[in-house]
């Protein structure tokens, strides 16, 4: 545990912004890097009270020469003797000494996030800088911390210029809710803390750039030194303003959101000992560990105590007792000894962030104090945090090294990036930035007046036609707006358009679910055959490691704000299509398993597709008798699409030629054609989180005159032929239409193309082979009408039937079965006969029992 | 670091290959090679790639370079401010799977017979051996007086340390079950976003044994300690997978790595078209080497000359480009009918061992399927990804014996293997399971599934055997296959050629593009029942590679109407084969 040492191992002082530095690398490495490390505070401290002149240095100076100059100087052989703790004062006088003192009776907490050892000689330096400001005559000249070009006090005032100062009216984020935009946003920030007394304060890094780029480059820089010194500054700041506030600790500043580095990848060597901001997801958090922060001391001989700070995972045992001057005489005491926690965790890159073909890359995380047990494994984290690199220990025993370093970061702040997604908002307006020139692109490609068109060839160029099944997709992809109407008691609506298609085998309708699921960055792909409920529900499960329940999600909830792609619709069992009922038309999924009942969120557009039951299309037969698929679940797809043969020479000949194409020409020939998937990406992305269309005046007017007209061309022939569903899904496919429009008002044009598309869906898959007409019944109750009617006539006969043959109470089934097909003229099928039956039984006239019917009154 | 240049002396051909020459054999921080299958990659690291080294007595500086090492010199001055950091990556390598013993016989009796009389290989470090290769006695007839150096003699010494881990505790993490040589962590230097998972190298570096890696590995374990940050940070597992005894995983230095087009060590290994004379010879004889082909398949498909037509496009079908998800060339044949009797699969598999670089064969068995692990997962808890059965390399051949498969039911495992081998097919890719969330890896692999009735898993074309032999004889004939000797230069024909076939360039001109076309609308014309969209798709793909079977690299009109004729007579085929089963869906 306490080995004395001498050395510092791991320090480590290369600085070579020197262009001359031999660099044996490639062009592609990173160049030499500049390392001030984790250096020992001594070795600092040091000179500053003997050689302050070196340390001044006018402002104006260049950094970089100014900082070599420091650097040659200052730069001392490694031979500091670092067991005395008097080269800075006992610990004890440090708080006291400190210009803290303003702030006097909260205890500052240590920041093993910072480093260890820094805080101390931090102070310490700043204290002996101003006392040496104030007694050297040559004021003009500032001083800075070693190695850095901050100076403290400069530091300190601008930050309290900017916690005082800025204001960001634009803001919208969910944490600056219920603050007065237009006031200086961090100082209410300081007013709840006193209020609240959680002595945190999150300070996004964006601000402070706009309100002082030399701040923020300077706290990218050197967070380990300008980050104390924030924390001077607010504590000063809070204390001035309210003064009998009380906290457990002092406050502590934590920024966030460096623009530095956001993907794990681009991280290289100089990016050490700065801020960094990096995205990934948690894969593993460790137990805590309790690190040793302070050793306590005794004296075998004279029970003097001493404590030691840790420094870099050592202590630095005291040889000689100071008392009693014995040696060897101190012995650890573990009880009175200073732990903080800390929390190794392991992140791995975001699957969006990584090129093609690669493995994800991991880094590991230190969560320090309050920061541990924050996240959890699974979670979509940005973490902001110093990026350290620890040389190999150099060991006595051994004369040559590993010649690599270990990397880590101590996380200072960390955001979970899903967090959003339970106060129920689209959480991909965070995620996905646009940079002003794709948004411009995007626009622009918005503005032409065949975008519709263009989006849906661009949607899957390797299927050839079906252009009207495309345009249907591409409207999912967009989506409706959502809307809630839950004060009204009616709860939400749906926004997610549905559809199926339906088709012959091998018309390319996988194909199409598989480029819908890898364009969309949410989407899920199943099949029915493969998939049972809980697959695609949710399921609860122990996990290996904390022995916990865990409920672990499926494919619906997975796709919660995508698209769940549903392959071999048919071949699902009843059971697992049942789930999907709530999901379709309420959006949630209610979970009631091993003492866990929920209900989650399960936003998701689902695009299925069905084969036929008999293998190949039968036109002669309806939609619901081709797929087998009940009515209540038909009715729940906006869109039902029949993908069949055309059966057509012009067809055939544009088929052939595509196909024929898609053979010979080069990736690039492709590419002119089509839009690229990249564009359709973002362009879907942006509509979705950007455009919220409502409905104009004769928008509204166009849709009740489309619904009318829907329900008379039935009423001519006495049958509905719209219910409000098909009027629901004609706003969603509008809204949907002006979103591809990037317009915020659905006009009549809107509803036009949602009226044709829908129109078409249904002309083919809503079609009565046996009278020609489209009749929505037969996808909201699963018959036509035609056939209803047939049914009620047969039933009508056999009625009259049994009438005419008088008082008998019982008679044989088959008999009657006989003599109905022998009355009729029309062939009586069996399966007619039982539902006569069954329509007469409802009506409480007779009554069937196994092989005999009985007349009931 | 005296070794390290000897190569210089020699020729760059004769440097020797980890994949042949047993690793005791090779000198620490000489010139290697080693063809290998990029299986994983680690997080890049940060290693000193200057350094300053003091000497203790003299007190003298001296600049040293990191790179290409994994060790410092002695005395390394850590405060010095001329260190700069540098970067590599990791990446895990293990040897191409399913390689098959042609090939390793070809390329290393190709290397050993020249190399062994010119460079020393000193047996020094014999006692440490992992595998016993057969190649060893071969070696050891050629003792080489000339004993190395000193660096070999102290590594001598230190050896027995270095020695703690068992071989047998070591998972070297092969994709396939039973694969055996040595897998190496290569550290590469430059440019490493260029490679890919599952990439086939021929790695040119400078190896890396030295015992001190596993010695600080070992020192770890014993003594670690809490408060190092640098050692709790990794589990056991992890160092036991990321730094593993140098003896057994030895490092390779990357200086120089080409991507392997093919894994046929009797093609030049410049491509092929800045190879014309190779070029040229080979094309002219591809007719005749294709009958030739065809004669012995049609033999080892019990006289069935159509299925054995079929059999040759899938040899050397290849996905040579992707439309948004769409793989094109991909070409998986569905054998159907295949005789149970006398293990006639297991044959027929062993002939295509023959002709192909890398194959690798999957019996179907419920226990199998229910046990194997098909899918690469992530392990989080080691921090590598734990290889499965479908982590191959481009235009591996994996047979898929569906004969084995018996009544019975697949458990959850099952019924994901099934669904990734479906999956692999369909669109020539694998989800690797990252835990998490899954990550698609394209690949490029040749499904050649032999069944009794149809295959449950989906396929770009099926055809049924029709044995020419009567089921009395089949016996007899069955065991007669294998005593069809054929000569060694003949089969290297037959491997050169379907290499060669697979690499051929192909374009369709217009002209023939129209006259597609017009077939196409007629045959819709009289019956459109008769020909889909799917129908054509395959089609294409066959004019394709029958195209390039017979060395043509243009659609010419004979090869479409001899397309569409063997497409036509296996259809009628399936047809005759439905109405008498009749439970064809």
């Amino acid at each position: 545990m306490s080995s004395p040492t001498s050395t510092p191992g791991g320090r480590k002082r290369g600085r070579n912004a020197n262009p001359s530095t031999p660099s044996s690398e490639g062009p592609t490495s990173p160049p030499s890097q500049r390392r001030r490390g984790q250096d020992s505070s001594t070795g600092d401290l040091m000179p500053m009270p003997t050689s302050p002149a070196t340390d001044m240095l006018s402002p104006s100076a260049p950094q970089d020469t100014s900082l070599f100059s420091i650097q040659s100087n200052l730069f001392l052989p490694n031979e500091v003797d670092m067991s005395s703790p008097l080269m800075y004062g006992t610990p004890s006088s440090r708080v006291e000494g400190t210009p803290r003192s303003g702030v006097r009776g909260t205890p500052a907490r240590q920041r093993p996030d910072l480093g260890s050892v820094r805080k101390a000689p931090q102070v310490d330096l700043q204290s002996d800088a101003d006392g040496a400001v104030a007694s050297e005559p040559n004021a003009g000249q500032k001083l800075v911390i070693w190695g850095t070009d901050v100076n403290v006090g400069t530091c300190k005032e601008k930050f309290q210029r900017f916690l005082q100062r800025f204001i960001d009216p634009t803001s919208n984020e969910d944490e600056n809710a219920g603050l007065d935009l237009n006031e200086p946003l961090y100082m209410q920030k300081l007013e709840e803390i006193s209020v609240v007394g959680d002595p945190v304060l999150n300070v996004n890094c964006r601000h402070i750039q706009s309100f002082d780029a030399e701040l923020y480059r300077q706290l990218i820089s050197y967070p380990q030194e300008v980050i104390p010194t924030f924390d001077m500054a607010v504590n000063e700041l809070f204390f001035e303003r309210f003064p009998d506030s009380i906290l457990e600790y002092q406050i502590q500043v934590r920024p966030y959101n460096a623009l530095k580095t956001r993907n794990m990848r681009s991280l290289n060597p100089e990016d050490i000992d700065q801020l960094i901001t990096i995205s990934g997801m948690v894969i593993r958090t460790s137990q805590l560990i309790p690190e040793m922060q302070e050793a306590f001391f005794q004296c075998q001989v004279c029970a003097f105590s001493t404590r030691v700070e840790v420094d870099r995972g050592r202590i630095a045992e005291p040889a000689v007792c100071r008392n009693c001057n014995t040696t060897h005489s101190l012995a650890l005491v573990h009880n009175r000894s200073a732990f903080s926690d800390k929390q190794m965790i392991k992140i791995q890159e975001s699957p969006e962030d990584m090129p093609a073909g690669q493995t994800p890359h991991t880094t590991i995380v230190y969560a320090h104090n309050d920061l541990v047990d924050k996240v959890q494994p699974g979670d979509r984290v940005n973490i902001t945090g110093i990026y350290r690199a620890v040389p190999m220990r150099v060991n006595p025993r051994q004369s040559n090294v590993k010649s690599v370093y270990k990397t880590h970061i101590d996380a200072i702040h960390f955001r979970k990036t899903d967090e959003r997604r339970l106060h129920g908002l689209d959480e991909e307006a965070e995620q996905k930035l646009f940079t002003e020139d794709r948004v411009q692109t995007l626009k622009e490609l918005a503005a032409k007046p065949d975008v519709y068109e263009r989006l849906s060839s661009a949607l899957a160029p390797s299927i050839y036609e079906h252009e009207d099944i495309k345009k249907g997709i591409l409207l999912q992809l967009f989506g409706g707006t959502r809307k809630d109407f839950s004060q009204t008691g009616r709860g939400s609506f749906r926004a997610e358009v549905n559809i199926l298609l339906c088709g012959d085998p091998g018309t390319s309708k996988s194909q199409l679910l598989q480029y819908v699921y890898n364009l969309v960055p949410r989407g899920q792909y199943t099949s029915g055959k493969g998939s049972s409920a809980v697959g695609l529900t949710a399921y609860v499960m122990k996990d290996p490691e904390t022995r916990q329940l865990v409920l672990q999600t499926g494919a619906l909830v997975l796709s919660d704000n995508g698209i769940c792609c549903i392959d071999e619709f048919d071949k699902m069992s009843d059971n697992t299509r049942s789930v999907l009922h709530e999901v379709m038309e309420q959006q949630t999924l209610s979970i009631a398993k091993a003492g866990i009942i929920c209900q989650l969120n399960a936003r998701t557009a689902v695009l299925a597709a069905a084969n036929p039951v008999e293998s190949q299309w039968n036109p002669k037969k309806t939609t619901i008798e081709n797929i087998q698929l009940p009515h209540t679940l038909l009715s729940r797809f906006d869109l039902i699409f029949l993908m069949l043969d055309p059966q057509d020479e012009a067809y055939d000949r544009r088929l052939a030629h595509h196909l024929v194409s898609l053979y010979y020409q080069s990736e690039e020939q492709m590419e002119e054609e089509f839009l690229d998937m990249a564009v359709l990406r973002d362009y879907i992305a942006y509509a979705r989180t950007y455009i919220n269309p409502r409905l104009s005046e004769e928008a509204s007017q166009a849709l009740i005159e489309a619904y009318v007209d829907m329900r008379k061309i039935g009423s001519g022939r006495g049958m509905v032929s719209a219910y409000p569903r098909q009027l629901e899904s004609l706003i969603r496919l509008a809204e949907a239409h002006a979103k591809v429009r990037f317009s915020e008002k659905v006009e009549t044009i809107d509803v036009e193309e949602a009226k044709r598309l829908h129109r078409e869906a249904l002309k083919q898959s809503a079609t009565d082979p046996r009278t020609g007409f489209v009749d929505i019944s037969i996808l909201t109750t699963g018959m036509s009408a035609t056939a209803r009617k047939r049914k009620e006539e047969v039933a009508q006969a056999l009625k009259k039937l049994i009438q005419a043959k008088g008082k008998t109470p019982a008679m044989k089934y088959q008999q009657l079965l006989e003599d109905l097909r022998g009355q009729s003229e029309t062939a009586i099928t069996k399966e007619l006969f039982d539902e006569a039956l069954r329509a007469l039984a409802d009506e409480d006239y007779l009554t069937v029992t196994g092989k005999t019917v009985r007349l009931l009154a | 670091m005296p070794s390290t240049h000897d190569w210089i002396n020699n020729p760059l051909g004769v440097v020797p290959s980890l994949n042949d020459v047993p690793l005791h054999y090779l000198k620490p921080n000489s010139l290697v090679k080693f063809r290998c299958l990029i299986q994983d990659m680690f997080d890049p690291e940060f290693y000193m790639g200057v350094y300053e080294t003091v000497d203790p007595s003299t007190k003298a500086k001296v600049l040293r370079c990191g790179k290409y090492k994994d060790v410092t010199e002695c005395g390394v001055d850590f405060n010095s401010r001329n260190t700069v950091t540098a970067e590599r990556q990791t990446f895990y390598c293990v040897p191409i799977p399913g390689e098959n013993p042609w090939v390793k016989d070809i390329s290393s009796s190709c290397h050993s017979s020249r190399v062994v009389p010119s460079t020393s290989y000193v047996p020094s470090r014999q006692k440490r051996s992992y595998e016993e290769d057969d190649d060893m006695d071969d070696m050891d007839t050629h003792p080489t007086e000339q004993h190395g150096n000193g660096d070999c003699k102290r590594l001598e010494t230190e050896a027995p340390s270095s020695q703690m881990t068992p071989a047998s505790h070591l998972d070297l993490n092969f994709p396939l079950p039973g694969e055996k040589g040595p897998s190496c962590l290569v550290k590469v230097y430059e440019d490493w976003d260029s490679f890919k998972l599952n990439d086939t190298l021929e790695v040119y570096g400078i190896l890396s044994v030295s015992p001190a890696l596993s010695a600080l590995a070992d020192e770890k374990d014993a003594s670690s300690s809490l408060l190092d940050p640098a050692e709790c940070m990794e589990t056991a597992e992890e160092q036991r997978v990321h730094s593993p005894p140098a003896s057994l995983v030895p490092r390779l230095h990357m200086l120089y790595a080409k991507t392997l087009p093919h894994n046929n060590p009797l093609l030049p290994s410049a491509p092929l078209e800045d190879n014309s004379a190779f070029l040229s010879s080979t094309l002219s004889e591809m007719a005749s080497v294709r009958a030739e082909l065809l004669t012995y398949l049609t033999h080892v498909l019990l006289g069935d000359a159509l299925a054995a037509e079929y059999l040759i496009l899938h040899l050397i079908s290849n996905v040579y480009t992707r439309r948004d998800v769409l793989p094109l060339g991909k070409f998986t044949l569905n054998l159907s009918g295949c005789p149970t009797v006398a293990s006639y699969t297991e044959r027929f598999y062993q002939i295509i061992q023959q002709l192909v670089p890398c194959s690798y064969y999957l019996g179907m068995s419920l226990q199998n399927m229910n046990q194997m692990r098909l899918v690469p997962k992530k392990d989080y808890v080691a921090n590598r990804l734990v290889s499965g059965a479908l982590q191959l390399a481009r235009n591996t051949s994996l047979f898929l014996d569906e004969t084995q498969l018996e009544q019975g039911q697949l458990d959850t495992t099952g019924v994901r293997n099934v669904t990734a081998l479906g999956n692999l097919i369909s669109w020539q890719k694998v989800d690797y399971d990252f835990n998490y969330h899954q990550m698609e890896f394209p690949c490029n692999i040749n499904v050649l599934i032999a069944s009794e009735g149809r295959s449950l898993l989906p396929s770009d074309c099926q055809i049924h055997l029709q044995p020419q032999v009567g089921p009395a004889t089949m016996e007899e004939y069955l065991s007669s296959i294998h005593m069809h000797p054929q000569a060694s230069s003949q089969l290297n024909k037959l491997r050169i050629y379907l290499s060669v076939a697979r690499l051929l360039d192909y374009s369709i001109s217009d002209e023939m593009t129209k006259s597609v076309e017009d077939d196409f609308v007629d045959m819709r014309k009289d019956d459109p029942q008769s020909i889909s969209a799917e129908d054509l798709h395959r089609m294409l793909v066959v004019a394709r590679l029958l195209s390039l079977s017979l060395g043509q690299t243009s659609l010419s009109r004979d090869s479409w109407l001899r397309a569409k004729h063997i497409e036509a007579l296996r259809r009628s085929r399936m047809e005759q084969h439905k109405c008498v089963n009749g439970n064809e869906p």
